[in-house]
């Protein structure tokens, strides 16, 4: 599976100062772990110790909260889009 | 409110007639955005002489540090920037002496805050009243209890102290433009702040919101932009927005200062006692924000030896239908579960709270309480403020007395307690959850007669 990621600001200098890129996998996990192919420290930026989403980063697949949906194990087909959006606040 | 100019009339003019004519105005989603529009170089101007106070950003997480500029997330770990302040220099020319001469405004307290120069956006917001609110106090059962009565500032919510923070410094960056995700009253207050400093203005909202709130950014002819989705769709929508333009986003990218401006509720509190903090303030929830900065303002006068000793108890106020952070509270948890809200509290309707764990973290650290009221209560609780205190509060207003009740009742907040509750915006914008909550009018003829008549049935339905 392809998927569109769109990358934050302060990830874009791991992936070659992108915006998007394409990564491969049928879950979320698979693409981390896709992205980590390009550069391993993107993983170690995105997931804790645990090896889970950090509690400051925020996964969209299709415009959905992935912690709505099956968190890193959630399901991809191609063409998904998933956003990397950190933590905001404010209203 | 002295709503004064503080720029030359001529200037504004000129930078009015700079703006897009009206039909460019968009209420529908932007299918174009501009990604080269004029905006700040890269690096902000150093400003070196002035900026000793300010040592730069730092991780409120894992305290990596980054010089000062339009940046509000932590490359490393995420965790949100914040404003890291030289106290021994603030300490050396700050003074409650300096504050009072100060003008009546969150501009007082500059030494604490983070712009450089003049604010060069200012409508005087804050040193809004502190009220006693002796017959809601009553009612209540406890002794001392005041209302900060933040319905009085510029646009009629706490907003404007935050807004006036930011985009003073997002002008010291070179900024030309101000943009915000909002529930409705930082769009409010985004779009008169830029319109009076003559910025371009974008604005985010739910396409939900109340007709109140959409008409209160209207006026001040901003691009409104309506989305079709919750709030936190929105924030996540302008997160992405805010990676393509060079737009200061006030609660995206110059987050860092903007969050400090809610600082000042703090202070001025402190100040209007005389000098002390409270025992204890009810604070209500939306990103949590507001109650982490209202903590830190506290401390911050403490360190500063500006009040003694404080142990202010901090509590927390959340609608049932958006209760991400009470829930948390309540189930011993030390992280949020994001929720999807349903709430006529829309300014509190933020399922995802950044801040969620500083303010459970907080909240427990102080020994205060978390809990959450129903649509009905938060009604009540508007009702209640208005017939005892004079104060018509919106609904955000409601979750936070109908809290306070609670907690009163419940005996969390202790009878000899100085409590203050936050009042954070004007009724006048949710007109809409008061339907057929408040009664009608008595229709007469202009006569005598009918009046009389009519006093008979208002003296019978009140015995």
């Amino acid at each position: 599976m392809s998927v569109l990621v769109r990358i934050p600001t302060p990830l874009q200098k791991l992936v070659g100062d992108k915006a998007e890129v394409q990564a491969e996998g049928k879950t979320l996990r698979e693409v981390v772990n896709s992205l980590a192919g390009q550069n391993e420290e993107i993983k170690t930026r995105l997931l804790d110790d645990q090896g889970e989403l950090r509690r400051f980063v925020n996964v969209y697949v299709n415009e959905e909260d992935v912690r709505f949906l099956e968190k890193l194990d959630t399901p991809l087909k191609d063409g998904d889009e998933v956003s990397i959006v950190p933590a905001i606040a404010g209203g | 409110m002295p709503h004064t100019s503080s720029l030359p009339q001529e200037a504004r003019g000129a930078q009015h007639e700079e703006r897009e004519p009206q039909e460019a105005r968009s209420a529908t989603p932007l299918l174009h955005l501009p990604t080269s529009t004029s905006g700040p170089s890269a690096t902000p101007k150093a400003e070196v002489s002035s900026m000793r106070r300010l040592k730069g950003l730092k991780c409120r997480v894992c305290s990596e540090t980054y010089e000062l500029c339009p940046k509000h997330v932590c490359e490393f770990c995420f965790g949100p920037l914040e404003v890291d302040y030289d106290y021994d220099v603030i300490a050396s020319v700050i003074s409650r002496e300096k504050i009072q001469r100060g003008p009546n405004s969150i501009w007082r307290y500059q030494d604490l805050l983070p712009v450089e120069g003049t604010p060069r956006v200012n409508l005087e917001a804050g040193f809004t009243p502190l009220v006693r609110a002796d017959r809601l106090a009553k009612r209540l059962g406890i002794k001392e209890l005041y209302i900060k009565n933040d319905t009085a500032n510029p646009t009629w919510s706490f907003k404007d102290r935050v807004v006036s923070v930011a985009l003073s410094r997002a002008v010291e960056f070179g900024f030309d433009t101000a943009a915000c995700a909002s529930t409705g009253n930082l769009a409010n207050s985004v779009a008169a702040h830029a319109a009076h400093a003559g910025l371009k203005c974008f604005v985010f909202i739910p396409a939900d919101l109340e007709v109140g709130k959409v008409m209160n950014s209207l006026i001040y002819a901003p691009h409104v932009v309506a989305v079709r989705g919750n709030y936190d769709e929105v924030n996540r929508l302008c997160s992405e927005i805010a990676d393509r333009t060079k737009w200061a986003f006030v609660n995206v990218n110059v987050r860092p200062y903007y969050s400090e401006g809610s600082k000042t509720l703090a202070y001025e509190v402190a100040e209007q006692l005389g000098w002390r903090a409270p025992d204890h303030v009810v604070v209500p929830i939306a990103s949590g924000s507001l109650l982490t900065k209202v903590h830190k303002g506290f401390g911050e006068l403490k360190k500063l030896k500006l009040i003694e000793d404080t142990h202010v108890r901090i509590s927390g106020a959340q609608a049932e239908g958006c209760s991400p952070v009470v829930q948390a509270y309540d189930q011993g948890l030390d992280f949020v579960t994001p929720v999807k809200p349903s709430t006529i509290a829309k300014s509190l309707a933020i399922g995802n709270p950044a801040d969620g764990p500083f303010v459970l973290d907080i909240i427990r650290e102080t020994k205060g309480a978390a809990a959450l009221v129903t649509d009905d209560e938060i009604v009540e609780g508007m009702k209640l403020l208005a017939e005892t205190e004079g104060i018509f509060t919106e609904t955000a207003g409601g979750v936070t007395i109908g809290v306070l009740k609670k907690l009163a009742e419940a005996g969390k907040i202790k009878p000899d307690e100085t409590t203050v509750a936050y009042i954070t915006g004007i009724g006048l914008k949710t007109q809409e959850a008061l339907a057929g909550r408040v009664g009608e009018p008595y229709q007469i003829d202009p006569n005598l007669n009918s009046f009389e008549s009519a006093l008979k049935d208002v003296l019978a339905a009140a015995s």
